[in-house]
C-alpha cells in the first residue's frame, strides 16, 4: 500500500501561538485513521494545511504524492474535506449545491454519482429543497455528500457528528465504512471517542500542536489501559491499608489499577483476610477515554 | 475550465436568483435620478450642445454598471466569508486566474444587465444617438472589469458589513457622482477640474459618452489607455492577493 497523506515536520504559527510544532505522520492508503486531541491541539489547523486552507509555516505536506503547495491542484482533486463548520449556501437546493460543487472540480454530468450520494446519505428526498430550510443535521450529510462529489481517494472528516443525531450518526459511519472498505482512506478527527475506538485502526494523539501518541488503537489501549478492579464497600467496611494506597476514589467505589489479571486473585484474597464486606464488584477494561485523559494529563511522560 | 465554468454560473445564478434587488432596483433609482434631473434642468442646459436629459443618460447608465459591478463581487465575497460557504471555493482545485475572472466576469455582466436595463428606461426621455458603439462597449466592459476587481478587493478585505458599507458609501459613491455623470467637467472651476482628472470613474464616464454622441471632455483615445491601465492595475493587484492567500487563506 502506497503512502496517502505524508506530513513532515509542519509548522504553523498564528501570532506567538505554536498551532503546530513539527507535525509528522504518515497515513497509508485505505487507512481509517483517528486525529484526536482537546479543543486548541491544532487538529483542525493540521487539516487545514493539508487543504490548502491554512499555509504551514514550515515543512512539507502531501496527498496521494502531490504536494499541497506546489502542486494545489492536483492535491485538492483528491482530498475530500468535510468541514467542522455547519456552513452552506443559501442561494441554492441540494442538487444545486451537489452539481456546482462537481462543476468546482472538473465534473460535469455528474448525476448518478450525486443520487448514489444523496441515496445513501438518506437525502433523496431533499434533493430540490433549498438549503436554508434543511435541518442542521440535513446540513450537515449535505456537507459530507459535497466532499465526496468528485470521488477523492482520501477523506477528511473533520468533526462530522457533532450535533447529529443517534441515527444520522450510525448511517454516516455506515456510509464512510463501506467507503473506507472499498479502498478510500479516511481520516477523522473527532470528540467522540468511543466512535474513535469503533472505527479508526490507527490514531495519532495531539496536544499543544505536538503529536503525543501515534500508535494502532488496539495497542494504544493495551499500552495505557490494562483492567481496573472497581470495588463498592459495603457500609462500616474500610479498605485495607494496603490496598488502601494504590486505590482511587470516585463515585463510590475504589478503583484498582491492575497490572494483570492475575492481580484479581490477589486483591480478593486481601478482601477476605480483612474481614471487608463489599456491595459491588467490576471489573473494567480501559477506554479510549482513559488513554486520552491519561496522555492529556501526563503528556510529556508518555511520550 | 469547467471550474471556471461553474464558477462563474454560480456566481451569476446568485445575482439572479435575487434579480428583483440586484438588477430591478438600480434601474429603478437611475431612472428616478433621471425624472428629477430633467424635469429641473432640461429646459434650461445644454452640454456640448448636447439637451441635458440626452446628456445625463449615458452618465447614469455607466454609473449604475459600476455601482453594481462593485456591489456584486464585493458582496458575494463578503457574504460568503461571513458565512463561511467561502470554502466550497477554497477547496477544490480552481486556479487564482479562473477564481478571478469568474467573479469579474460575473460582475461585468450584472453591471451590463443594469445598465442595459438603465437605458431601456431612460432612452424614451431624450433623444439618443450611438455614434461609435465599439468604444460604448469597450468602456462599459473596461469600467464593469475594475470596478468588479475593486469590489474583490474591498470584498477580501473586509471582515464585517460595515467596513464595505464604509468602502462603499466613503469611496466609490463620491467617486461615481463627482464623475462628471451629472455636469461636465467644464463647468467646473479650474481646481476641481484638475481633482477630477484623478478620478479613474471620470474618463470611463467620459468615454463611454463619446460612445453616444462624438463629444468629451477629453479625447476619448486618452481615456481608453487610462481605463485600460487602470484595468490592468487593479487586476494585477488582485491577482497577487489572491496569490498571496491574503485573508482567504491563513
Amino acid at each position: 500500500m502506497g503512502v496517502a497523506v505524508s506530513i513532515d515536520q509542519v509548522e504553523k504559527r498564528f501570532g506567538p501561538l505554536r498551532a503546530l510544532d513539527g507535525v509528522s505522520l504518515q497515513i497509508a492508503e485505505g487507512e481509517f485513521f483517528g486525529l484526536l486531541g482537546p479543543n486548541g491541539a491544532g487538529k483542525t489547523t493540521l487539516i487545514s494545511c493539508l487543504a490548502g486552507l491554512a499555509r504551514p509555516d514550515a515543512g512539507r505536506l502531501t496527498v496521494m504524492g502531490r504536494d499541497v503547495v506546489a502542486d494545489y491542484r492536483a492535491a485538492r482533486r483528491l482530498l475530500g474535506v468535510v468541514p467542522q463548520e455547519l456552513v452552506f449556501d443559501p442561494f441554492f437546493s441540494v442538487r444545486e449545491t451537489l452539481r456546482i460543487q462537481s462543476g468546482y472540480f472538473g465534473i460535469r454530468n455528474n448525476d448518478d454519482w450525486i443520487d448514489e450520494v444523496l441515496a445513501n446519505l438518506d437525502l433523496t428526498a431533499k434533493a430540490n429543497t433549498n438549503m436554508r430550510r434543511l435541518s442542521g443535521g440535513m446540513k450537515r450529510r449535505v456537507l459530507v455528500a459535497q466532499a465526496l462529489v468528485h470521488k477523492p481517494p482520501v477523506i477528511v472528516l473533520d468533526e462530522p457528528t457533532a450535533g447529529v443525531d443517534v441515527e444520522l450518526r450510525q448511517g454516516l459511519w455506515q456510509f464512510v465504512q463501506r467507503l473506507n472498505r472499498e479502498g478510500h482512506t479516511v481520516i477523522l478527527t473527532t470528540h467522540y471517542l468511543e466512535e474513535a475506538e469503533a472505527l479508526c485502526g490507527r490514531i495519532a494523539m495531539l496536544k499543544q500542536g505536538r503529536i503525543v501518541a501515534l500508535d494502532t488503537t488496539s495497542n494504544l489501549l493495551a499500552r495505557f489501559a490494562g483492567h481496573t478492579l472497581s470495588v463498592r464497600l459495603a457500609p462500616g467496611a474500610a479498605l485495607p491499608d494496603a490496598l488502601r494506597a494504590r486505590a482511587t476514589e470516585k463515585d463510590g467505589f475504589w478503583h484498582l489499577r491492575l497490572g494483570g489479571l492475575a492481580e484479581v486473585e490477589a486483591i480478593l484474597a486481601a478482601l477476605r483476610t480483612a474481614a471487608c464486606a463489599f456491595d459491588d464488584l467490576r471489573l473494567t477494561q480501559a477506554d479510549l477515554e482513559d488513554v486520552f485523559i491519561g496522555l492529556m494529563q501526563g503528556a510529556e511522560g508518555a511520550r | 475550465m469547467t471550474g471556471f465554468r461553474t464558477l462563474l454560473y454560480k456566481e451569476v445564478l446568485r445575482f439572479w436568483k435575487v434579480g428583483f434587488q440586484t438588477v430591478a432596483a438600480p434601474v429603478l433609482t437611475a431612472l428616478l435620478y433621471l425624472l428629477i434631473f430633467s424635469h429641473v434642468l432640461d429646459r434650461h442646459v445644454l452640454v456640448h450642445g448636447v439637451p441635458y436629459t440626452a446628456f445625463l443618460i449615458p452618465g447614469l447608465v455607466m454609473m449604475s454598471l459600476v455601482q453594481n459591478a462593485f456591489a456584486n463581487s464585493s458582496s458575494s465575497l463578503i457574504q460568503s466569508k461571513i458565512t463561511g460557504s467561502v470554502v466550497f471555493v477554497l477547496l477544490p482545485p480552481i486556479s487564482y486566474l479562473e477564481f478571478f475572472l469568474a467573479y469579474v466576469v460575473a460582475a461585468v455582466l450584472r453591471g451590463l444587465m443594469v445598465g442595459a436595463g438603465v437605458l431601456l428606461v431612460t432612452a424614451w426621455f431624450a433623444p439618443l444617438s450611438f455614434v461609435a458603439p465599439l468604444w460604448i462597449i469597450a468602456f462599459a466592459v473596461l469600467g464593469g472589469g475594475i470596478l468588479g476587481a475593486f469590489g474583490m478587493i474591498a470584498g477580501i478585505w473586509a471582515d464585517k458589513f460595515d467596513q464595505l458599507a464604509g468602502f462603499q458609501n466613503f469611496l466609490i459613491l463620491p467617486l461615481t457622482m463627482l464623475s462628471g455623470v451629472f455636469y461636465s467637467l467644464h463647468s467646473l472651476p479650474a481646481f476641481w477640474q484638475g481633482v477630477s482628472h484623478f478620478n479613474p470613474v471620470f474618463y470611463m464616464i467620459d468615454g463611454f459618452r463619446y460612445g453616444f454622441f462624438g463629444v468629451s471632455d477629453v479625447a476619448p483615445e486618452s481615456s481608453l489607455a487610462v481605463v485600460a491601465i487602470s484595468f490592468l492595475a487593479v487586476s494585477a493587484a488582485t491577482l497577487a492577493m489572491l496569490r498571496s492567500g491574503y485573508k482567504l487563506r491563513s
